[in-house]
């Protein structure tokens, strides 16, 4: 067997697991497993993106998405929930948006470029000269961090500030500091905003 | 979580490694798979393993969140002083050809550079972020789970 | 036939992903699953892109001594930042979860709903009084 039939082989299985995983996430109730699922299902497709050449985003998708966010929804997990209250609803309207969608989706595909098509247009615009570029003027054997840090800087620069931005925002929204916690009832309030009540999440300091 | 001896040996021994690998990635981004972005992830990856099983409050001591507060501008301010620095020495923004004599040397070091940045927001967001959630929750039951 | 199978395959599996990620979002009401939902629909978007990338017979985009074909390192760059700041965002959507707990003390949508009408109902028989 040729190595990009088994590369073909390996794709196929690691994305048919991937959809089983996600069918699993959409029935399960119990959010807990839904949380374990998730990092399973970064895992594969940090797998599949190897298979698949893209060993930075594999990298960041094994470290972020199986390690941190997993992390970050198990902790939501333990401040509301641990179990979706109502049974899944079939949901008409939505399977009828889902059904366009994709349809619309896969007839588009029929125009793309077979997979793995050395000479689909993607590839014979900018990226030889990032390629060569790379080797010849900025001499950084890693193409993907040379165009990230050097042809492309303005577009990370503007990334670094969106994470910046979010972390902002999730310091406004839940806070810095223990001490708001303590004060019981002020964040387990129930049902109902009374108007005047303390806003928990200030960051004084 | 004070009885659970295997996970506490176990990430004592974890730890260290993890922040040297995130170091290695961060400055050897250029030769091999890696960069900012995922040794950001890494290094906050093993300040987060501290906190799940020392408690958070010692975690604060080692990384208070005044130093955090500090770190998350300090990365992105580093990456766009980097851009004036290449105006300052004649070259357009973000440019690091001129950074040094040899352009090549000049790219390396802007890209080491802006690549420091990365990795400090992104570490110190991700802390962050954890100790947000972190510090609102209250101490979980292990039978709660 | 076989061969046009296999030349699209993978988008239709990534496309089929994408709509499951797209189906939890508008039928599950509880926000939690909702942003689980957005998150396999961001992910399959990341896959459809990488897949765009890849070479029949290409490497890792790593420069070596022989020379060698690479797959697309665009696309790679691209979603490997879209990954980092989709974590944050949705750290970001957590947190929003986590407050709205805290104000209406549930986070499935219809007992948020109730709630809002029923604060909407009072309000509007105060000023009626």
């Amino acid at each position: 067997m040729t190595g990009a039939g088994m590369i073909t082989i390996v794709d196929i299985a690691l994305l048919t697991m991937l959809c089983f995983t996600a069918i699993a996430i959409m029935v399960l109730r119990h959010l807990f497993a839904v949380a374990a699922l998730t990092g399973a299902f970064s895992l594969l497709s940090a797998g599949l993106l190897v298979a698949l050449d893209a060993v930075d985003v594999a990298f960041t998708e094994a470290a972020v998405g199986a390690g941190i966010s997993t992390v970050l929804m198990l902790g939501t997990l333990a401040l509301t929930q641990r179990r979706e209250h109502r049974p899944p609803r079939f949901s008409l309207t939505a399977l009828l948006v889902v059904i366009a969608t994709g349809g619309a989706l896969i007839y588009a595909t029929s125009d793309m470029p077979a997979y793995g098509d050395p000479n689909a247009p993607a590839l014979k615009h900018v990226v030889p000269f990032y390629i060569e570029g790379s080797q010849n003027d900025i001499g950084v054997p890693n193409i993907v961090t040379s165009i990230l840090a050097s042809y492309r800087g303005y577009d990370t620069l503007g990334e670094v500030a969106v994470i910046f931005t979010a972390g902002i925002g999730v310091m406004f929204l839940l806070g810095l500091r223990r001490e708001d916690e303590d004060d019981e009832g002020a964040t387990r309030r129930g049902p109902g905003r009374p108007p005047d009540a303390p806003k928990p999440g200030g960051t004084k300091s | 979580m004070n009885h659970h001896l295997v996970l506490r040996v176990v990430s004592k021994l974890l730890i260290p490694f993890i922040l040297l690998f995130a170091l290695y990635v961060q400055f050897h981004g250029d030769y091999g798979p890696g960069g900012g972005f995922q040794a950001g992830v890494l290094f906050a990856s093993a300040f987060i393993l501290y906190a799940l099983i020392y408690g958070v409050d010692n975690a604060r001591e080692v990384l208070p969140p005044k130093a955090l507060r500090f770190l998350v501008p300090v990365g992105l301010i580093i990456y766009a002083l980097t851009g004036f620095a290449s105006i300052v020495m004649g070259g357009n923004y973000l440019d690091y050809d001129v950074l040094a004599h040899d352009p090549q040397h000049g790219q390396h070091l802007g890209i080491l550079v802006i690549e420091f940045g990365v990795g400090t927001t992104v570490a110190a967001v991700m802390v962050t972020i954890f100790y947000a959630y972190a510090g609102r929750t209250r101490d979980v039951d292990d039978e709660d789970w | 036939m076989l061969d046009a199978i296999i030349a699209h395959y993978n988008y239709w599996l990534v496309i089929f992903l994408m709509m499951i990620g797209l189906y939890i979002v508008i039928s599950r009401g509880n926000l939690v699953k909702k942003i689980v939902g957005l998150n396999i629909f961001q992910t399959s978007v990341f896959l459809l892109y990488i897949t765009l990338g890849k070479v029949n017979g290409g490497t890792a985009p790593i420069l070596t001594d022989k020379p060698e074909t690479f797959s697309n390192p665009l696309p790679h760059v691209l979603i490997l930042t879209a990954i980092v700041v989709g974590v944050a965002t949705t750290a970001l959507g957590f947190a929003l979860v986590v407050r709205i707990r805290e104000s209406y003390g549930s986070i499935e949508e219809d007992d948020i709903l109730a709630t809002e009408r029923a604060e909407d109902e009072i309000a509007v028989n105060e000023a009626l009084s």
